[in-house]
């Protein structure tokens, strides 16, 4: 019906990847809020699989828009 | 539980989610024209879409927070709940149901029940499940308020009406396909949200054969972590280890539970009852855009709910091998302590001589559980370590605690109280899965999780409203209030109880806040309801000869009898009262869950007799041109022998069955 879900998930994970890959740089030097984390930087690295998630989102949004098209074309 | 502080990156993600589920209710609104479209989606939605909102509808329900609990409670044992309990029910419903449901154009599961029966089995359903849906979503609203309470000192209040507002408007705006598509992407978000903290948690412990290593050391001598009373042990495999312990017994499993119990009367009658019958998870399907889609959904969402346990249950564990690893510093949260629990325990303190230890825990006691009428003892003793509460009592004599909150030094005051709830052995098991989030997660990453426990509880409600205002508009003012008005009337209908039924929820929340035992009751309730249900469904859908008084007295009977099967059964350790056993005891059973295991079967059994008998000595009323589309003797077969073999249910649904057996036998 009229929207396709995986735009909103793929703009809301991108933007969510793209703060946390931000913030994770930002305090990649900051040892001590890692400690919790096991010495992992999570931000920065979950950060890169929520962008790559709605990344993917967005791209499977997008083919099926323009398959969408094509068949609106074929109709006319 | 001492409240995080929220860093303002975490606040912004939470923000982002907010303006997106709000933001897809307004972009849907300008497609809701009738009261189709709202109610039930117009019937327009791909298969993938419903089936994580059927998964995702039947998550709220404090399942994040529960099934930790669980896992933590009985280990591996808990993955019963996801592969007995709901993958062979939710193939079933593909396989067999759905045709049904779909095919027969009901628009909701007790329309289904008037078509099939009469007007009265419709009314008894369709009443019981309104009445329900709204305190399920009153009572997960109350946990999440009282949850933001404790971990982020938020306002109760303001948390209550906050979540429920921002559900409303979603709802109100984009109907069901709303609540449908935001429930998806609250699937991700709980998913991507949580896969994190359990991977941080492994590393922690050092990977799963660790973890496994140390909950044996506990499974030998639980009475370490004040699991089991001193002296008793479990098998060394009762955490890791889903079957063995069930079939020794139920002494042997942390469970309670015995082996017909647990695959009868889990596996077939309650599951079944819930996941066939259940019109909150069976509206996703029927909104799904083609029968092939609808049959698809429960598949789809078998896949999900098949691996879950990964996700919430192996947080428990995870949390009681941490507890009993001494080095990690980790213990499984203790309970809240009440403020006037702790103001006895202040006046212990202050007390002087300072009181016997015995008595000490008594008034705290009293204070946190209140005293019991008949014998003016606490109702139940907190546990504590006695070693350690003597050090608290000796090391704050002499220091500026206060008499209440507002007076003494404010930071030797929070010492004291986390002193003193370490002191505490019970265990808050409710709070596991957050004492790790916080425990793992710095400032953004504790963002994440929060939000996914957010939208974890919105997507419960979300599905308990849409499912409500269905049944309320179609099955009861349609009904019975107001026949043959225009669509236009009933689409407005439809949006007015969505406003009440958010507003019922909200009084439902405060009244489980304010009467705990009241809700006790309702909850008990609701289980006599549920538990004959399915037999129902099962002889109406097969048995062209079933008639409607059959099925109504049958129901009734069903109800009657598990409340009578209650009011005779107690579980070790309960005494009678809310808890079973109020006429007299006729039979013990080793723990709650077995007593509810077991009163389900015999409520099923005896509804599934009756309705049989009377329906062969009552006339039938339907014709069988009448049942066409709703029995199954009597409805063409469906062919899909033409498609692809991914496409076709009995296929894929024999596919995943392999899988949920294989699953079982890996973790035998």
């Amino acid at each position: 019906m009229g929207l396709d879900i995986r735009w909103p998930i793929g703009l809301m994970f991108s933007l969510i990847g793209v703060l946390l890959v931000g913030y994770g740089l930002i305090t990649s030097s900051d040892a001590e809020m890692y400690k919790r984390s096991l010495e992992i930087n999570v931000n920065l690295r979950w950060g890169l699989v929520l962008l790559v998630f709605g990344a993917t989102m967005l791209t499977l949004a997008w083919r099926g828009s323009k398959q969408d098209a094509a068949e609106a074309k074929k109709k006319v | 539980m001492q409240s995080v502080a929220l860093g303002f990156l975490d606040y912004a993600i939470l923000a982002i989610y907010v303006i997106f589920v709000i933001g897809i209710g307004f972009t849907l609104r300008r497609y809701m024209k009738s009261s189709s479209d709202f109610l039930t989606s117009g019937r327009s939605i791909p298969a993938w879409v419903t089936g994580l909102a059927f998964i995702s509808a039947n998550l709220g329900a404090l399942e994040l927070v529960g099934m930790a609990a669980s896992g933590a409670k009985y280990g591996i044992a808990t993955s019963h709940f996801y592969w007995v309990g709901a993958i062979p029910a939710m193939i079933f419903l593909a396989v067999f149901m759905m045709p049904f449901y779909y095919g027969s154009k009901a628009r909701s599961v007790p329309e289904y029940l008037k078509m099939r029966f009469d007007e009265r089995v419709r009314a008894l359903n369709s009443i019981a499940f309104a009445v329900m849906t709204v305190f399920a979503s009153g009572i997960s609203m109350n946990a999440l308020a009282k949850l933001l309470n404790q971990l982020l000192g938020w306002n109760y209040h303001a948390a209550l009406w906050i979540c429920s507002a921002v559900v409303l408007l979603y709802v109100l705006k984009g109907g069901l396909t709303s609540a449908i598509y935001t429930e998806v992407l609250q699937f991700f978000m709980i998913v991507l949200g949580f896969a994190p903290v359990v991977y941080l948690g492994l590393q922690d412990v050092g990977g799963w054969d660790a973890m496994t290593h140390a909950l044996k050391g506990v499974s030998v001598d639980p009475s370490a972590l004040h699991l089991k009373e001193a002296g008793t042990h479990y098998a060394a495999n009762a955490w890791t280890s889903a079957w063995q312990p069930l079939l020794a017994g139920p002494k042997n499993n942390p469970m309670g539970v015995d082996l017909f119990a647990m695959v009868f009367g889990l596996g077939f009658v309650l599951s079944f009852g819930y996941w066939c019958t259940n019109f909150l998870v069976v509206q996703r399907a029927m909104a799904a855009r083609n029968m092939g889609a609808a049959r698809r959904t429960p598949l789809i969402a078998a896949v999900p709910k098949m691996l879950f346990p990964a996700l919430v249950i192996v947080p428990g564990m995870l949390a009681v091998a941490l507890t009993s690893m001494s080095g990690k510093g980790y213990r499984i949260p203790p309970p809240a302590l009440e403020t006037s629990a702790i103001e006895a325990a202040v006046a212990a303190v202050k007390a002087s001589p300072q009181p016997a230890l015995a008595q000490v825990v008594d008034s705290i006691s009293a204070a946190q559980n209140g005293l019991d009428a008949k014998t003016g003892k606490p109702k139940k003793l907190v546990g504590f370590d006695q070693a350690k509460l003597s050090a608290v009592l000796a090391t704050y004599a002499a220091k500026p605690i206060g008499k209440s909150d507002a007076e003494g030094d404010k930071a030797v005051r929070s010492e004291f109280v986390g002193a003193l709830s370490n002191a505490v052995t019970d265990y808050d098991y409710d709070g596991v899965i957050f004492s790790l989030v916080k425990r793992y997660c710095p400032t953004g990453m504790l963002g994440l999780a929060l939000t996914a426990l957010l939208a974890s509880f919105m997507s419960g409600m979300a599905g308990n409203v849409t499912a409500f205002n269905t049944v309320w508009t179609y099955d009861l003012y349609q009904a019975y209030i107001a026949k043959n008005k225009s669509d236009q009337h009933y689409f407005w209908m439809g949006q007015a109880i969505t406003v009440v039924g958010i507003l019922l929820s909200i009084a439902c929340a405060y009244f489980a806040r304010n009467y705990n035992n009241a809700m006790d009751i309702i909850q008990l309730v609701f289980g006599f309801v549920n538990a004959p249900l399915f037999a129902t469904f099962l002889l109406g859908m097969f048995w062209a000869r079933c008639t409607g008084t059959g099925a109504f007295i049958g129901l009734f009977g069903g109800i009657g009898s598990s409340a009578i099967f209650h009011s005779l059964t107690i579980a070790a350790g309960n005494s009678p009262g809310v808890k079973g056993g109020y006429i007299s005891v006729v039979s013990t059973f080793p723990s709650e869950m077995a007593q509810n295991f077991w009163l389900a079967t015999f409520a099923f059994l005896i509804c599934l007799g009756l309705t049989l008998v009377i329906s062969l000595v009552t006339a039938r009323t339907k014709s069988d041109a009448e049942l066409t589309g709703l029995v199954y003797s009597l409805t063409p077969k469906l062919k899909d022998a033409h498609e692809a073999w991914y496409l076709r249910p009995a296929v894929v649904g024999i596919i995943l069955l392999v899988c949920c057996v294989i699953l079982n036998f890996i973790f035998w």
